[in-house]
């Protein structure tokens, strides 16, 4: 019997998954898809926000806060992509600028720090591509931007390492109280845990009604996306918000962390989980943000992505008991990336309060590093790969991945089992020819190491193959 | 210290390593990333090389072995399953190689020979699902002539450049169901014996102004919506067809990979997007040379070779005499009618035999007039019968014609019958 039974392993499951294993706990997470991350946690604007857009009071905005300050942390003692570059909120009318002041006001509530309302000139002295339109802005330097999937795989990694357990590929089929905790179904056999977290993303509303009556209803909403290339990075060096509306922060433009820019999202209502891009919700983007950056090329457009946010219909995060000892960690939208370190911790809280007992581990690990071939310098490349040689062989041209960088992904805490897992871990396809070159010598890799043909590699979920069969000749000629 | 370091062993890197030997350097080296030399010729197994260059048609392999023949029989070195990391405006290049470690050599000369990649569905913005099964068809073509595999079996190819054709015919011969070839331009981006022989001749439909609108299927392709364009290439709503299918090749155009190019601060021509070139390939960089599919796409292997040796015997007058003034130059300007030029920059003092200009028109044109224009004067009016953007051009400026161009020329065309 676990301790703990986490259903879902997004940045906020991760998180829980991470924080908890800090503690004499037996904890397993259950991920119905074939790597952590592969939900809104790896589609989505990559920002950790400053705190200032939700109303004071609520969990969002107390745990924004909090999440941003442990966001921080993390990413530096994960080894996570992270950069504090502030962000801008763009106003172009008295309407807007209203609208700034009222950000301002709230944020102070919440308690963000240093923000400062500027003119559109003092705007546009810092950040020189802004639309000679803008009026106004809102700055928060305390805003910044990270690698959300890497931040996922970091926490779940380390959870991981600390004895966690991952059960990929394992959906919850059902849920029955048993005295003292949960009988839990899956589609790889029935597990007991005395308590469940429901972490589902957008499946969370069906997870709690597998345990407890509705209370809650999600609300997906979709948004899309242009990934630009790395020549547009520098396009702007701050997040570029518009005015918030009712869909929500509405289309931003940003660099990442990995030296691209990225524009979106629009804010659509779906069903279920549709990540199609559309040429109307892709032109919105387009047009809104060149409305902030007139000068953005999108002719340097290396990808288009949607992905979907898990809003519940209560404004806030849903966040408490569903039944005794299960406990709902839903309705995770923004700022839930910023928050989920945040969210971990309370719901941490929750556990012991209802007398979970948290008694750290003598030999918890918080720190993991990363070994990536293309950051370091030459004397220290040439010192690796006459160490090894795997790192001598570029796989991806475009971000300077080698077969070192790969093989250590492949021997890792949680080795992906997809190209696109593979690309997560260490950016192998993620550049400006998307796996063209790469994505062959990827499939020959992973078919190696996890000892497969390569028909049976998929791209990212099961069901995602890239071959077909070999050809008349076959492989064994080749 | 090198005199020379080719970086890329396919078509051009081959060529212009092989002229620049016969021309005298003996200290070359040539690195590529693959673990063989050949470049993209190892994936083109189809025949139609080298007929302007050996007159006679040969298979990419074939074409690329007899350059790789010819390579060994000097005493040129390379590095093979090498890629080339930085270029330093002192020709110091950064590699680094699983057998050879990372190293840093110097060259007296530069020649840029690292070829081109394919346009994505990024880079098209195409909507829809993101399954598996979408792949550029130099990808797929990689996975059927080298690796050997299919990658599916009901296929529509949007694009109908040379690659996309080349891999209907592929594609079908392996047993898979082509079912349609989809060109948003009213004209096909390919040479007419291609549409021929890998279309028409297996009953393969062409869609002509048409695209793709959506792409459908959660974890596979399992429809592509192909709709036809308006003369702004808007899909027209009504016109939509669906296609079950499990894959679609793009082929959508190829782009000169020059991030070493850019990254060393070589000028680039937005217009090539390769580096802006003199009459012998040199870059603005001197020293630093470019040919073949990184200086401007090509679509006959033949003219990459021609290109490729003037590089390298220019990278050899470099070395040989490298303190050569620049002397006078005359800008080359694309004019109506004309997406680009290569060379874009010509000193004439150099050309004492004249220059080749290659160029691409920007739309198909009939009967057509090319003119040379330096200011008001008409220095050269050649004839054509038919122009294509899908047809690379070439002109010879002869010496005289270079004596007086003062320092500009502009490049036009114009169809026989309207002004």
């Amino acid at each position: 019997m676990y301790d703990v039974f986490i259903i879902g392993c997004g940045i906020t499951g991760a998180a829980a998954a991470f924080h908890l294993s800090r503690y004499q706990l037996k904890i397993a997470i259950a991920e119905r898809e074939n790597d952590v991350a592969a939900g809104t946690t790896k589609a989505n604007s990559a920002i950790l926000h400053a705190g200032y857009d939700p109303r004071p009071g609520t969990l969002m905005a107390k745990l924004n806060l909090r999440g941003a300050q442990l966001a921080r942390e993390l990413c530096a003692g994960l080894d996570v992509p992270y950069r504090p570059c502030g962000s801008l909120v763009l106003a172009f009318s008295p309407e807007d600028q209203a609208t700034l002041r009222a950000l301002y006001d709230r944020g102070r509530a919440n308690g963000v720090p240093e923000l400062a309302l500027l003119s559109g000139a003092e705007a546009r002295a810092i950040e020189p591509n802004l639309s000679p339109q803008v009026t106004a802005a809102l700055w928060a330097p305390t805003a910044a931007i990270c690698s959300p999937w890497e931040y996922c795989l970091a926490l779940a990694e380390t959870a991981v390492a600390n004895g966690a357990e991952l059960r990929l590929e394992t959906a919850v089929t059902g849920l029955e109280p048993l005295p003292g905790g949960w009988l839990i179904h899956t589609d790889r056999g029935d597990l007991t845990s005395r308590y469940v977290l429901n972490v589902a993303g957008v499946s969370a509303q069906a997870v709690h009604q597998m345990a407890a009556p509705k209370t809650f209803t999600i609300h997906p909403s979709q948004g899309q996306y242009y990934l630009l290339d790395k020549s547009e990075g520098n396009r702007v060096g701050r997040v570029i918000f518009q005015c918030p509306g009712p869909a929500g922060k509405g289309v931003l433009v940003a660099p990442t962390v990995h030296g691209n820019l990225i524009a979106g999202p629009n804010a659509v209502p779906v069903a279920g989980e549709d990540l199609s891009t559309t040429a109307d919700g892709l032109a919105f983007v387009r047009d809104t943000a060149l409305k902030s950056v007139p000068s953005i090329r999108f002719s340097q457009s290396i990808r288009n992505f949607a992905g979907v946010r898990a809003a519940a219909d209560t404004g806030d995060f849903v966040i408490g008991w569903a039944a005794p000892r299960f406990l709902d960690l839903a309705g995770i939208c923004s700022p839930g990336l910023t928050a989920a370190p945040a969210i971990a911790e309370y719901a941490a809280g929750l556990l012991e309060a209802d007398g979970l007992s948290l008694t750290e581990k003598p030999d918890f690990l918080c720190r993991r590093t990363r070994l990536r071939f293309h950051t370091l310098s030459p004397a220290e490349k040439a010192e690796l790969v006459a160490r090894e040689p795997a790192y001598g062989r570029v796989i991806c041209r475009c971000e300077t991945v080698t077969e070192g960088d790969i093989l250590a992904a492949l021997r890792g805490p949680i080795p992906p089992r997809s190209v696109d897992g593979v690309k997560r871990r260490v950016g192998a396809g993620m550049g400006r020819c998307q796996g063209g070159f790469c994505g062959p010598r990827v499939v020959e890799l992973l078919a190696r190491e996890l000892d497969l043909s390569p028909g049976q590699i998929v791209q990212e979920r099961a069901g995602s193959w890239l071959l077909a069969r070999e050809t008349k000749g076959g492989a064994s000629h080749v | 210290m090198y005199e020379l370091i080719v970086i890329g062993g396919g078509p051009a890197g081959l060529a212009a390593a092989c002229a620049a030997w016969e021309h005298g350097l003996r200290r070359i080296l040539v690195v590529e990333r693959d673990r063989e030399l050949g470049g993209i010729l190892n994936q083109c197994i189809h025949n139609g090389f080298g007929l302007h260059y050996f007159r006679e048609e040969l298979t990419g392999p074939e074409y690329a072995g007899r350059f790789i023949r010819m390579l060994e029989s000097t005493g040129v070195e390379v590095r093979l399953d090498t890629t080339v990391l930085e270029i330093t405006p002192q020709r110091q290049v950064h590699m680094v190689g699983k057998e050879t470690g990372y190293r840093v050599e110097e060259a007296r000369a530069v020649i840029l020979a690292m070829g081109c990649r394919e346009r994505t569905r990024g880079a098209i913005a195409l909507p829809g699902t993101r399954p598996a099964g979408v792949f550029t068809a130099g990808a797929a073509q990689r996975y059927v002539n080298m690796e050997g595999w299919l990658p599916g079996r009901r296929v529509v190819i949007l694009g109908s450049g040379d690659i996309g054709l080349i891999m209907a015919r592929r594609m079908t011969l392996e047993g898979a169901r082509v079912l349609a070839c989809v060109e948003v331009l009213p004209y096909s981006g390919g040479l007419t014996r291609n549409l021929v022989q890998c279309l028409q001749d297996y009953d393969i439909p062409l869609y002509l102004s048409h695209t793709v609108t959506d792409i459908r299927g959660r974890d596979r392709v399992e429809q592509v919506v192909v709709a036809q364009v308006d003369q702004d290439r808007r899909p027209i709503p009504g016109t939509e067809l669906v296609f079950d299918c499990d894959t679609l090749l793009l082929s959508v155009g190829l782009i000169p990979e020059n991030e070493l190019t850019r990254q060393v601060g070589i000028r680039i021509d937005p217009r090539t997007n390769g580096a802006v070139v003199f009459e012998n390939m040199e870059t603005s960089l001197p020293g630093v040379f470019a040919c073949g599919n990184v200086a401007h796409v090509h679509d006959l292997v033949d003219f990459v070779t021609a290109e490729s040796r003037k590089a390298g015997a220019a990278a050899a007058d470099h070395v040989r005499d490298p303190l050569r003034g620049e002397g006078p130059v005359v800008e080359v300007a694309a004019g109506a009618g004309v997406s680009y030029t290569v060379p874009q920059r010509i000193r004439p003092d150099r050309a004492a035999e004249g220059c080749g200009l290659f160029f691409r028109v920007d739309r198909v044109l009939g009967q057509s007039r090319i003119l040379v224009r330096s200011g008001d004067r008409l220095l050269a009016d050649v004839s054509r019968s038919r122009l294509a953007p899908g047809e690379m051009e070439h002109i010879t400026l002869s010496p005289a014609l270079l004596a007086q161009a003062g320092d500009s020329i502009t490049l036009s065309v114009q169809e026989v019958g309207s002004q």
